[in-house]
Parts: C-alpha cells; structure tokens; sequence
C-alpha cells in the first residue's frame, strides 16, 4: 500500500515518561497504572500540546480581565448586558455545544463503523431548526436571564421555578461530570499528566472565567474555541481531501480497500473481508432495534431545545431578530463540523490504520480509538499541529463546562434565591454574589465528582442529560409557551414525572443497570438505550391531564395570563431589552 | 403588559395576520424536519440495503448523499425560516408596535 503522507509519527508519543513532569508524577502513577479496560492509558508528556494550551489560557485569562471591568451587575453577569451580536452568539452557541466528545468520539465512531457516525452527527444537529422555528424568538421575547423565566412568565412563580432549577441542575450535574471525566481521560492521553491534574485545572480555569468574566468571559471563551476547533478540523478535512484529489470517492474506496485488506489480515476469506470493507458505506449496528432508535433520536432532536446552558444563550442578544440570526449561524457551523468529522473519520482510517506509529502491537490505535482525529492530526500536520489539536481538544472541554456552570450559577441566584426565595425583591449585588459563591460551590464538587467518577463507566451521561432535557424542560417551556390551558399545576407535576421518568428509566436500562452498576447480563428492566420516547410522553401527558383536571382559583389566572404572554412573545413589545420586565 | 393593551394589539389586524402566517410557517417546516430525519432513522432501522446500495461501479452507496444531505437540509429549512422571519415577520411586529406605541 502506498505510503500516505511523508509525515512520520513523532516518536516521541511512543516513549515512555522520562521528562522532569514524567519523574515527579511516577510515585502518583504507580496506583493508576492498572486502569481498567476502556479508560485512557497515560502517554509521554507533549510538551508542545502544553504550550498551546498555556497560550490559550493566557488569552483567555487577559479576555476575562477584559471582561470582568465590564461585568457590574447581574444582567452583565447573566447575559454579557444583551450586547453580543447575532453572529458571535452563533458561534458561542456552536462553541458551547461542540464538545470534546462530539469531535473525538464521533470521528472515532466513523473511523470504526463509517457511516454509524454519520447517523449519530445528525442526530445532534435535528434539533437546531425545531428550536429556530418554535423556541429561539419566542424565548428572547418572554425571557430575560434563565429558561425559567419563560417558562413561569405566567405561573405562580415559586413552584416553577423550583422545577426549573431542578431541571437545570439535573442536567448541569450529569453534563458536567461527563465533562470532567472526559478532561481527565483527555489529559491522560493528549498531555500525558495525571487524570486529577486535568480535572484540577479545569475547575480553577471555568470558576476564574465564570466568576470574574461572567457572561462576557464565558461567550469569548467559546467564541475562540470554537474558531480554533472549526479551523484546526477545516485543515485536517481539507488535508486528507487534497490527498486524494478532492475525489470524495477516491477516499471512500481507499477506506474500503483499507478496511477489507484488514480483515483478510484478520484471517477472513477474501469475499468476508470484502463485505466488511463495504459494511463502513452503509448503516450497520449503530441502530439495534427501531424503538431505541426513534427513542434516541428523540431525545437528541427535543433535548436541544431543553439544553438550559444553549437556552441561556439566547438571552445575550438584544433581539428577536439577532436570536433567528444567533441559531442560524449556529446550525450553520454545527452541520458543517459534523461534516468535516465525517471526512476526518475517514481520513483517520486512510491515514491512520495503515500506519504502524500510530498502532500498538495488537493492532489498535495507541491510546484508544478515541485517538482517531489527534493521530491523524500528526498524520497531517506533524508535531506542532498535533499539539495545536490536542490543545483545542481540551479548551473544548473548558468552553463547554464555563458555560454549563454559568448556567447552574443562575438558576440558584436568579430562580431560586432572588424569585422564590426574595420573591423578586432580591438588589442586582445581592445577586450577583449568590451567583458567584453558587459558581465556587458548582466548581468545587464538579472537581470532587470528576475525581469520584474517574473509574465509572459514564458513557450514558450526556445522553442522560438529554433525555432529561426533552422529557422535562423541553414539555414544560413548550407547553407553557405554546397552550393555552397548561397550568402552575400541570407545568410542575408533569415536569417533574418527566424528569423523574427519564432518570428512572435510565438507571434501570442496560447501559447503567448491567454496564455501570455490574448487575447480570439481561437483568434490566428498561431493555431500550433511550428512555425519551417513554419519558417525553410521560413528561407531556402528565402537563396536560394536571392541567385539565386542575380546576383551581390559580388555574384561572393562569389561563388569563396567556393572551398576554402570547402577544408579548409574538411581537416582543414590553420585551427585556435594555430595561428589565 | 396589562391585559387590555395585549387584547387591543391582539385585536389587530397585522397581529393576527403575523400569528397565524407564523404559526402556520413553523409547524410546516418542523413537520418536514421531523419527516425528513424520522424518514432516515427508519430507513435505518427498517432498509439498511436501501441506504447500502452502491450507486454505479464505485464503492459510494446512496446512503452517503442521502445522510449529507439531511445535514445539508437542516441547514437550509434553518435559513429559509430565519430569513423570512427577519424580513417578513419583522416589518409586520414593527407595523404593530407603530400602532400602538
């Protein structure tokens, strides 16, 4: 087989620790050492990589001083004071919701199964028309700080806001260890430091860039990171394109050529080997049974608009008009970077698979499938793109977690401490301190539960976040927004079973009852991978039948209250602009 | 917004004109979004050989341009709503406010 690029693989990669950080870190390896299949095993400390992202702390450290001169009350904490533009908030949202995950896994998912990524890339981005059709504007009218603005504007506060902040923090928790562990793991392998030392950082960094820099800090944070992620995987795309004449089909036949001659290697007849070459241009088992699969689609469709740290994002333009402008950048750079993952997927089987620098001596990729995209980083642009990409990787996981805090932040000191507890009387000081030492508390125990989690199984984590966002967020903003009759009753109650339902029916489904928790094969109750189609049924059926049956004196006014929010969140007049509502 | 000031602008013509051509507009497209990526998931789950099918002599199946295009798709619907919304349905919100600010 032809020889693919020039670049050999730094060899640097394959030997073992011997920097000054390797020594001073090998007494506190010799207990982690033996972690367990699936988990990332350390490599050699890259200090290129470590540069790179030393520099973008540094950038992002001068913006957050920047922005903190400009963070003087809670509006400037919350929502940058309305001021970003429908542009830069698009490629904060695209930021925000490109994580580490999405760009290392989902590449992976390609290198490995081809076409399955594809299914699973474009069930991350279905979401974004439904929000732009029947959320984005509609929010930005009604809203001012949190979702939950929304979705009480015409309740008895006190009971919503307390299911809304329930329904962040569930999400926030579950996101935000996903991403803490993940910083760990990533560590491990893209740096070659210690897993605590990752989950350490990453909590310091997000409280400095939260705390000082609120929103303004957090939105530039994810503006450069996600131009850094959309240029560095834009090259690496556009690199592996150009190898084979920018024929899409030159590619894809030299995949299945790789594929297949892999196979015949693994000892398969040549009309096996063949069949599996092909298997990567068409669906193979990412979709077991059709329930599963409609289920998970729904839950990734329905749980972006319930995501409270996209939602949030919305409240940092100054208009209807500019939040249309925000969503449709977003999807926009969304659906190209799943695009261009597609294409480095395949460019990591091209690239990657057939060199044996990148391989261990089983064949595997060193460091774990979840290499694909940093190897052929290497492959493409040699040491000082790899690091450039590795140091991307890991201020994606920044970016998305600066983000997940700010929004748990708010929903303690807006919803719950200035609504529900000061009944709407809390001053913009008091605020913004209950923001702040909620955000220190949100960055200690994300730091403990990272560390706690390290060993865990938490592949279900993210989709549990989403599963939750479409079966209680999602029903209870849309109802609320959309339906006359709903009710404080309805809302709440079927809020609740729909967060209640999609917790529950994840703990009893395979991949926590038999994955996580070690219970035998076949034991779980819940036999499909997504709980939504059932728990977002649950969720909206639960907000109508409490909302019929409530015949109650609040029921009235909440009824009364809709002609009002209706006219408000059509047109915006008496929106939240400059002025509060 | 005190109640009678919203019944008098949800009294307007343009208002209810804005409500409805919206309302129609959003939930067409979001049923042809759902159609669209639903129509893919159970092609997934129910013909996986329609997607694996190879078009011509190559190894290329229809399931790639098809799986593309839905992104491609989503993008698009994404753009056609918005700018019709910033043209259209904004001129009729600012004729609203005018008429009753």
């Amino acid at each position: 087989m032809k020889r693919l690029l020039s670049f050999a693989a730094d060899d640097s990669l394959l030997r073992p620790a011997l920097t000054f950080s390797g020594l001073l870190l090998a007494a506190a390896t010799a207990q982690a050492a033996g972690a367990d299949l699936g988990q990332a095993v350390k490599q050699a400390t890259n200090w290129t990589a470590i540069s790179m992202f030393a520099g973008f702390v540094v950038l992002t450290l001068f913006i957050t001083k920047w922005a903190a001169g400009k963070t003087k009350s809670a509006s400037d904490f919350y929502t940058a004071g309305g001021g970003i533009t429908g542009f830069q908030n698009g490629l904060a949202i695209a930021g925000d919701y490109m994580s580490a995950a999405s760009f290392l896994g989902i590449s992976a998912a390609v290198m490995a199964s081809g076409f399955d990524g594809l299914i699973y890339s474009i069930g991350f981005l279905v979401g974004w028309p439904v929000i732009t059709f029947l959320m984005a504007e509609r929010l930005r009218n009604l809203g001012k700080f949190t979702f939950a603005d929304v979705a009480a504007f015409r309740f008895e506060q006190k009971p919503v806001r307390i299911f809304a902040a329930s329904g962040t923090l569930v999400v926030v928790a579950f996101y935000l260890i996903a991403q803490m562990v993940g910083a760990g793991q990533l560590i491990k392998l893209l740096f070659g430091l210690e897993y605590w030392i990752a989950v350490v950082i990453v909590g310091a960094l997000m409280m400095v860039y939260v705390l000082f820099g609120g929103m303004t800090a957090t939105t530039w944070v994810q503006i450069i990171k996600a131009c850094l992620l959309l240029g560095g995987a834009s090259f690496m795309a556009a690199s592996v394109l150009w190898h084979f004449g920018f024929s899409p089909e030159a590619m894809f036949a030299q995949a299945v050529k790789i594929k297949a001659d892999l196979a015949s290697t693994g000892g398969k007849t040549a009309e096996e080997a063949a069949k599996i070459g092909q298997s990567i241009m068409g669906p193979g088992n990412f979709v077991k049974d059709p329930i599963s699969a409609i289920s998970f689609g729904m839950a990734l469709m329905f749980g972006t608009a319930g995501l409270p740290h996209i939602l949030m994002r919305f409240f940092t333009v100054p208009s209807a008009k500019e939040a249309r402008k925000s969503v449709m950048w977003a999807t926009g750079w969304i659906g190209y970077f799943y695009l261009l993952t597609f294409i480095i997927g395949f460019g990591a089987i091209t690239f990657v698979l057939t060199n044996p620098s990148f391989l261990d001596a089983k064949g595997g990729l060193i460091g774990g499938n979840n290499m694909a995209a940093v190897h052929l980083a290497n492959a493409v642009g040699g040491n000082v793109f790899l690091g450039f990409i590795s140091a991307v990787a890991f201020a994606t996981i920044l970016a998305v977690v600066a983000g997940l805090t700010l929004s748990g932040a708010s929903a303690v000191s807006h919803d719950i401490y200035a609504t529900v507890i000061k009944k709407g009387n809390a001053d913009s000081a008091s605020e913004l301190k209950v923001s702040r030492m909620t955000t220190i508390a949100l960055g200690v125990v994300a730091v403990l539960l990272g560390i706690a989690f390290e060993k865990q199984n938490i592949a279900f984590m993210v989709s549990l976040a989403f599963a939750i966002a479409a079966s209680a967020n999602f029903p209870v903003l849309f109802m609320s927004v959309l339906w006359k009759d709903c009710t404080t009753r309805g809302a709440v109650i079927g809020g609740f079973l729909g967060l209640i339902s999609s917790v529950g029916l994840t703990i009893v489904s395979p991949s926590v009852w038999e994955a996580t928790l070690g219970n035998p094969k076949g034991s779980a109750l819940f036999p499909y991978t997504s709980p939504a189609l059932f728990s977002m049924t649950i969720g909206f059926v639960g907000i109508w039948l409490f909302s019929v049956l409530d015949n109650s004196a609040r029921a009235k006014v909440d009824r009364a209250g809709f002609l009002a929010q209706q006219v408000r969140s059509e047109t915006g007049i008496g929106a939240s602009g400059a002025s509060g509502h | 917004m005190e109640t009678d000031f919203a019944a008098r602008i949800a009294s307007l013509p343009q208002y209810q004109e804005l409500k409805a051509k919206r309302s129609r507009f959003g939930w067409w497209l979001t049923l042809a979004m759902m159609l669209v990526y639903y129509g893919f998931i159970l092609l997934v789950a129910f013909d996986k050989e329609f997607l694996a099918q190879r078009l011509g002599d190559g190894v290329m199946t229809l399931g790639i341009p098809i799986g593309f295009g839905v992104i491609v798709f989503t993008i698009i619907i994404t753009a056609v709503y918005v700018r019709r919304a910033n043209d259209e349905f904004d001129r009729l919100s600012a004729a609203i406010a005018k008429a009753v600010l």
